[in-house]
């Protein structure tokens, strides 16, 4: 059997250099079964054309450091990204075609899985949507329980981001901090909802559960022992040589672009712009609340981290007004065409008993119509835009997702920086992939 | 028919071939040298990487199996945990990567999504990961706890500690079909793919 | 040293109005209507259609022809001032008879205000429809996916490829009502034909041209491609 084999011999002896005092690297001769060809070498003093040459980069989409399953194409000058092409896509799951197929309260289950780290904050914000197409009203308790999980899904999902960052660029122990908080509050919903990630705490019309006893002592306990990390992680990276030295002036986003973009929550907020949807376009009776929005200057990687390490502080300040005032009553809406009657009076009530029925077989069923209600997650303005045609299955589920506007900015974001830039960019943009494709 | 067309070495008929004690002892090394430092590959997509990541903090602690290296390039890898859904865009990346890690090399599937496409009974997600590779162990929940993911890592180096040298089919590597890029046949993907149990009765439609 | 910083604050166009409070007791039709549809109506004359107020939402629906001047217009105008694009996407009803909508999301930071605005697109028609690119970069992926899932052409888009599905996917489109919820192909089909992408095949706009999707791509992007211009990502 015929083989052929060809070899290149190169030189890679400094046996010429060209006027710049790099190394001429220069075929010498080729080898091809058996037969040597000597290739003549080019003429001195013609420089190898290495300047002209951009890279091609494929970071991801199986990658440490983009925070999910993003690939990230990057043409290189060097060191200096030339242009970005992020694909996305690669978890692209049919949340909004799932959706609809079932009815209202079966898709509560899909919004935990969707932006994962904000699952319980996504439960309340589907429900908020849904109960404005209803038109049902919930208890006031109901009201500030789901404030309070906003706020506790604020904090787990900004300490994911915190610790991914910092692994990111390096800092691990922080990441060990952050997550050992998490699971603080992991106990936390797992005592009230009985998952950790997961959780499915709201229906509409209500919640899944009530809060066990003993429950606000544990947050309580939770509000006081926290902020004693945030200090800690705050003392180590805010005035860190390294740390700033590694993310001011970088990515940065005028306040005209970012608004032009889309941006939306700390992305739009560190570039200048206020708007924050609990203060602008209120919900769950947050203009009640007494909380300071942080909004940063420059618009930078650095000014990101300070508004979401702030963030963190402001949601704990929620969440102490909120166990104070939280109300004694029912947790869910006596509205039961929406929501289960409890389960004595479904035995004893013949109504009840109807309701209960109805259902269960067949899901609660909005008026014809349609509603969009934004809340503040944090990765920005989430929303869940349901389109109903009177049945009880939406027509529509649109999922208005922060992190993908957000990511759209990337390749103007990261333009003319450093390859490791690009992993601190995208850190701070703070992206969930399961978001962003659904 | 007759005795005489049996090989000596055939596994079908007589007693299991004995082992000597040397190739034992040997294998119990091996085997116990690579269960108990399992370098993990995190595929993670979703959910369940959060979860992986929480089981290799502080309070669930992989240090402790051996697997807190992590090792983000398959070369250097010894078990692939699919830690999430994946979809079809995701299936060539994780056959990808796959055929790039070296022998000896296992697979966890980690959750519900991984392991049968879980909740997502639709057109972009694949029903189980082990239509693309072989998977060793498979572990349960949406997503499973660190305790559960926890067994599951123990189960496997259980399987390992069972390991034989002398098993020649052990660390054969999957062959696809060079024309459709299916490890096993069209008609068995469908079948583990049909929707089963209570999942197409919960809406009344049937969907 | 530089110029003193001040943030731009929400609502500096009415510093009159009363503090954004949560809504209660929204009416399901009726209510308040955003005074941006009754300026468009006053405008924009027939490309107007109608508008409707549902739980306190305004819906303006005007003509597809109208999209690029009307929205232009919103964005421009200092009475109306609507800087930030939230959303673009498609509904499509179970009704057939019923046409496929696109729908705005648009939001006004200096007047905190809302609007939505919507398109009715014959479905036994090409589904064209004006992009809003140009005057919104946040719209780039938005409206691919709206291709993407729907098959809505946006005219004026620089880019206009699948996003979340691989380009070269040949299902359809998969938010349409005549889409299968698990797809067309069989199981089996759907993981040969995935395992087939090539995961290198398209590494910028540049190599396009040589990977399988160019047949896919609109019809101006390949002349432009063809002819070495570099397509804005």
């Amino acid at each position: 059997m015929a083989t052929t084999t060809r070899t290149v011999e190169v030189a890679l002896g400094t046996a010429g250099v060209d006027a710049d005092g790099r190394a001429v690297r220069t075929p010498m001769t080729l080898t091809e079964n058996g037969n040597v060809t000597t290739l003549e070498p080019p003429a001195m003093g013609v420089a190898p054309e290495l300047e002209g040459e951009h890279m091609l980069i494929n970071i991801g989409p199986q990658h440490p450091a983009t925070h999910g399953v993003l690939r990230l194409v990057l043409e290189l000058d060097g060191e200096t990204v030339v242009r970005c092409i992020p694909h996305i896509g690669y978890l692209h799951c049919g949340f909004e075609k799932i959706g609809e197929y079932r009815q209202y309260n079966q898709i509560i289950p899909w919004t935990d899985r969707e932006d994962y780290l904000n699952s319980i904050g996504n439960n309340v914000a589907f429900s908020i949507g849904a109960e404005r197409l209803f038109g049902v009203d919930v208890p006031p308790r109901c009201t500030v329980l789901r404030v309070i999980a906003m706020e506790l899904s604020r904090i787990i999902s900004h300490l994911v981001w915190l610790g991914t960052t910092c692994i990111d660029l390096g800092a691990f122990t922080p990441f060990l901090w952050s997550f050992q908080e998490r699971e603080n509050v992991y106990n936390l919903l797992e005592s009230w909802v009985g998952a950790r990630l997961t959780t499915s705490a709201t229906r509409v019309g209500g919640m899944a559960a009530d809060i066990p006893e003993g429950w606000t002592d544990q947050l309580r306990h939770f509000i006081r022992t926290f902020p004693k990390t945030v200090d800690e992680c705050d003392r180590m990276l805010t005035k860190n040589g390294i740390w700033v030295g590694r993310t001011t002036a970088l990515g940065v986003m005028s306040a005209d672009e970012a608004i032009n973009y889309g941006l939306s929550g700390p992305m739009l907020r560190a570039s200048g712009v206020a708007y924050d949807v609990r203060k602008d376009f209120p919900y769950l009776d947050y203009e009640t609340y007494d909380f300071d929005v942080p909004v940063g200057s420059n618009g930078d990687v650095y000014d990101r981290f300070l508004v979401r390490v702030e963030e963190l502080r402001q949601s704990t300040r929620i969440l102490a007004q909120a166990v104070d005032r939280l109300p004694d009553g029912p947790v869910n809406s006596s509205d039961h065409r929406v929501i289960l009657p409890p389960k004595s009076r479904a035995m004893s009530d013949m109504e009840s008993m109807i309701h209960h029925f109805k259902q269960v077989m067949e899901g609660p069923r909005p008026p014809i119509g349609e509603v969009y209600v934004p809340v503040e997650s944090p990765k920005g303005e989430k929303g869940y835009y349901f389109v109903s045609d009177g049945t009880a299955k939406p027509v529509r589920w649109r999922i208005r997702p922060p992190s993908y506007v957000n990511l759209s900015a990337i390749s103007k974001m990261v333009e003319g920086h450093l390859l490791s830039d690009v992993i601190a960019i995208n850190a701070s943009i703070d992206i969930v992939m399961g978001e962003i494709d659904r | 028919m007759g005795l005489s067309h049996v090989s000596p070495t055939s596994t079908t008929f007589g007693p299991p071939q004995q082992e000597s004690w040397v190739a034992t002892r040997l294998d119990f090394l091996v085997n116990w040298s690579r269960s108990k430092s399992l370098w993990p590959m995190p595929f993670g997509t979703a959910c369940c990487a959060i979860e992986f990541m929480a089981t290799a903090a502080t309070r669930f602690d992989l240090a402790r199996f051996g697997m807190e290296r992590m090792s983000f390039s398959p070369r250097q890898a010894d078990v692939l945990i699919c830690a999430g859904r994946v979809p079809f865009k995701l299936a060539p990346v994780l056959r990808r990567i796959w055929q790039q890690m070296p022998q000896p090399k296992w697979a966890i599937s980690m959750g519900a999504c991984a392991s049968s496409g879980g909740m997502f009974d639709n057109y972009a997600v694949v029903q189980g990961i082990d239509t693309i590779i072989p998977v060793d162990v498979y572990v349960p929940g949406c997503p499973p706890r660190p305790e559960g993911l926890l067994y599951g890592i123990m189960m496997l180096q259980e399987k390992v500690m069972r390991e034989k040298m002398s098993d020649n089919t052990i660390r054969n590597e999957m062959e696809p079909d060079p024309e459709s890029g299916l490890y096993i046949p069209a008609s068995r993907i469908d079948e583990l793919s049909e929707p089963f149990g209570n999942s197409v009765q919960q809406t009344r439609s049937g969907l | 040293m530089t110029a003193p910083f001040s943030p731009v604050l929400p609502g500096s166009a009415n510093p009159g109005a009363s503090a954004p409070a949560t809504p209660r007791n929204v009416p399901q039709r009726g209510g308040e209507a955003n005074p941006s549809a009754a300026a468009i109506a006053a405008k924009f004359g027939k490309l107007f259609v109608r508008s409707e107020v549902i739980w306190g939402e305004t819906n303006v629906y005007i003509q597809a022809s109208g999209v690029s001047e009307i929205v232009r217009w919103l964005h421009d105008d200092s009475t109306q001032q609507y800087d930030y694009l939230s959303d673009v996407t498609a509904v499509e009803f179970r009704d057939p008879e019923q046409p496929l909508e696109v729908v705005w999301h648009l939001r006004s930071l200096p007047f905190r205000r809302f609007l939505r605005l919507k398109v009715s697109l014959d479905k036994r028609a090409p589904l064209v429809v004006d992009s809003v690119w140009p005057i919104y970069k946040g719209a780039d992926w938005l409206e691919r996916e709206c291709f993407d899932m729907f098959g809505i052409k946006f005219t004026g888009h620089p880019d206009l490829r699948r996003i979340l599905m691989w380009e070269s996917y040949r299902e359809g489109y998969p938010l349409r009502k005549d889409f299968p919820l698990r797809g067309r192909f069989s199981r089996a089909e759907q993981l040969r034909q995935a395992l087939s992408i090539t995961t290198e095949g398209r590494y910028s706009m540049e190599e396009l041209s040589v990977a399988q999707a160019f047949e896919d791509l609109p019809e101006d992007m390949r002349r432009r491609l063809a002819g070495g211009e570099r397509t804005g990502e």
